[in-house]
């Protein structure tokens, strides 16, 4: 296997800014939305209002994810009640015909429910990529405030944007109270 | 921009009708529009008391059905220390401040006991075993007494919570929202219990041989979505007059439209329960409630009614986009109340027309004149006081929600 060269590896993760306020991140990350950067995000102890809005964020696909599980549920629920007491193994029950769909609609919502319901959970882990046991910016000491009373937006390297002089005076001027590079 | 830390007043000026509104003349309109229907139920009812009394019935239920929904969701606001409900809470108490006006119009009812109960009748009782057995029940001086205590009930809690209300507007008292707090849970309790037995008496027992347990739920259901119905059409007309001075944002519309979409879904599960049960063991004495309503004509409102009340509903309220859409909210809430009308219409009317459905002129005579009344009495209890409650201590937490 060919080395790759030294220069197309990324020296670093890329950086991290700290802010004191909601309302400092949030115009942070209006200026870091509107400077084109792509592969960033926002970190905050609790949801702040709007920010969604303010990282041109797109509408989550976790309700399709969710909606076709439930879809698939009901299908699933449908198609088993009908081949195990219509074709399978027919039986006769309180005189009613094989494919009495009336009888099936309780397991029908419940597996629809559950598609659902397990769409939405593990939609989501998967959708953030969730769980990670490891993320580079646990090695920057300070990101341990994000738990307590911070604010970080951190930009990859990766970004093609990215460019650690230009990136981290846009986040200075951004108004961030600390700004650190994230070793990979 | 985010709403941490930023704390917005209202004014009472900017969320009040004004006299040159023409929302200031909704009791005239109201008024109008019942005395054409007093005068068209009185051209086409004075030949056939049968059906005038069924279709007041109908509009009555369908009108006290909305109320019943506002002091629900009053209660329910109050039982859950709800933040976001606080800006739309003073509509939904207006509509059960109508309340008192049901007191007044149960009385026709009372003189319609013998068209519409077939146990009201001594001679059908007495020879028949089963409603002897219910006579200690389903005898119209008890029943008479239950309707008006029910009605007595609602109106003197909806008062209450409505007087309280509208006091913090003035003296900003936060010991007036936990007074409130404490008086739903109990109240919620008579409620439920007072709700259940009023379906049982003024629907459920059109039928008196037949039973349901689960009826008074159903109704309840159908009270609940024609409010959040009622609720999202008189927030957006408000709004568009400009008479909620921005208190409302579309957060709060989104959460009466995901509160509409919970509870037509809440409506078909109870409704699919009572039918389940039914076909299943398949005892005359029940089926024979459905089969009054699938052996004739009245099968294409059966039909209409599980796919108009919920089929099409539950999948156009499904999407975010259309519940932040006023325009198709605005449509689907429209939906809900024409099809809740005819949901009550399909509980009571087949007991009068049991060869099939049949279409009076006086069923849209008594909604304009039970209706009018209805806008006579919310019509002025909007331009009494202002239309968001003015000191409520979470009216800022209210003002600030947004949904993620």
């Amino acid at each position: 296997m060919k080395p790759k060269a030294a220069t197309e590896r990324p020296k670093s993760f890329g950086l991290v800014a700290q802010f004191d306020t909601p309302a400092a991140i949030f115009r942070a990350c209006e200026k870091v939305r509107d400077a084109g950067y792509l592969r960033w995000d926002a970190h905050t102890p609790f949801p702040v209002h709007g920010l969604d809005k303010a990282m041109g964020l797109k509408p989550s696909r976790l309700p399709w994810i969710s909606l076709v599980l439930a879809l698939g549920g009901a299908a699933t629920g449908l198609l088993l009640q009908w081949w195990t007491s219509a074709v399978e193994y027919p039986l006769i029950i309180s005189g009613k015909p094989y494919f009495s769909w009336p009888a099936f609609v309780p397991v029908i919502f419940e597996l629809s429910v559950l598609g659902g319901a397990a769409g939405a959970v593990f939609g989501m882990l998967f959708l953030n990529r969730l769980p990670q046991l490891y993320h580079a910016l646990f090695r920057v000491d300070a990101f341990a405030k994000v738990t307590d009373d911070k604010f970080f937006i951190s930009i990859e390297a990766a970004d093609p944007r990215y460019d650690e002089q230009k990136t981290r005076k846009l986040l200075e001027s951004a108004g961030a109270s600390l700004v650190t590079v994230v070793e990979a | 921009m985010s709403a941490h830390g930023v704390t917005r007043r209202l004014a009472q000026a900017d969320v009040s009708i004004p006299s040159t509104s023409s929302w200031s003349k909704l009791p005239l309109i109201g008024g109008g529009l019942a005395a054409a229907g007093a005068a068209g139920s009185a051209a086409f009812g004075l030949a056939d008391h049968g059906q005038l009394f069924f279709s007041y019935l109908v509009a009555f239920l369908f009108f006290v059905s909305i109320a019943i929904g506002g002091l629900f969701f009053v209660l329910v606001n109050h039982l859950s220390r709800a933040g976001w409900g606080v800006v739309v809470r003073r509509l939904a108490e207006n509509l059960m401040g109508t309340l008192p006006l049901f007191l007044l119009l149960f009385v026709p009812i009372a003189f319609g006991l013998h068209d519409l109960y077939h146990w009201a009748h001594h001679e059908a009782v007495a020879g028949d075993p089963v409603l002897a057995g219910k006579a200690v029940y389903l005898n119209p001086t008890f029943f008479l007494i239950r309707g008006f205590a029910f009605l007595v009930l609602w109106s003197a809690a909806g008062l209450w919570f409505l007087r309280t209300s509208v006091a913090q507007d003035s003296s900003g008292e936060p010991c007036l929202t936990r007074r409130m707090q404490m008086a739903s849970a109990p109240m919620t309790l008579l409620f439920a219990v007072t709700v259940t037995l009023a379906a049982f008496d003024w629907i459920m027992s059109l039928e008196p041989h037949w039973f349901s347990t689960v009826f008074g739920v159903y109704f309840f259901s159908g009270c609940v979505v024609a409010v959040y119905a009622t609720m999202i059409l008189l927030v957006l007309a408000l709004d568009r007059s400009r008479l909620l001075g921005n208190a409302v944002s579309i957060e709060h519309v989104h959460d009466l439209g995901k509160m509409l979409f919970a509870f037509v879904a809440f409506w078909a599960y109870i409704a699919f329960s009572q039918f389940m049960l039914i076909w299943y063991a398949n005892l005359p004495e029940e089926t024979i409630w459905y089969s009054q309503r699938w052996d004739n004509s009245w099968r294409g409102i059966s039909i209409f009614l599980a796919v108009g009340h919920f089929i099409v509903p539950f999948f156009f309220l499904l999407s975010r986009a259309i519940k932040r859409n006023r325009t198709l909210l605005a449509c689907g809430a429209a939906w809900m109340l024409f099809i809740h009308l005819v949901d009550v219409h399909w509980l009571v009317m087949p007991t009068h027309h049991r060869e099939g459905f049949h279409f009076s002129l006086m069923d849209p005579a008594a909604i304009l004149f039970v209706g009018g009344l209805f806008l006579v009495v919310l019509g002025l209890g909007l331009k009494k006081q202002a239309l968001v409650p003015l000191k409520d201590p979470r009216l800022s937490e209210s003002l600030a929600f947004e949904n993620f």
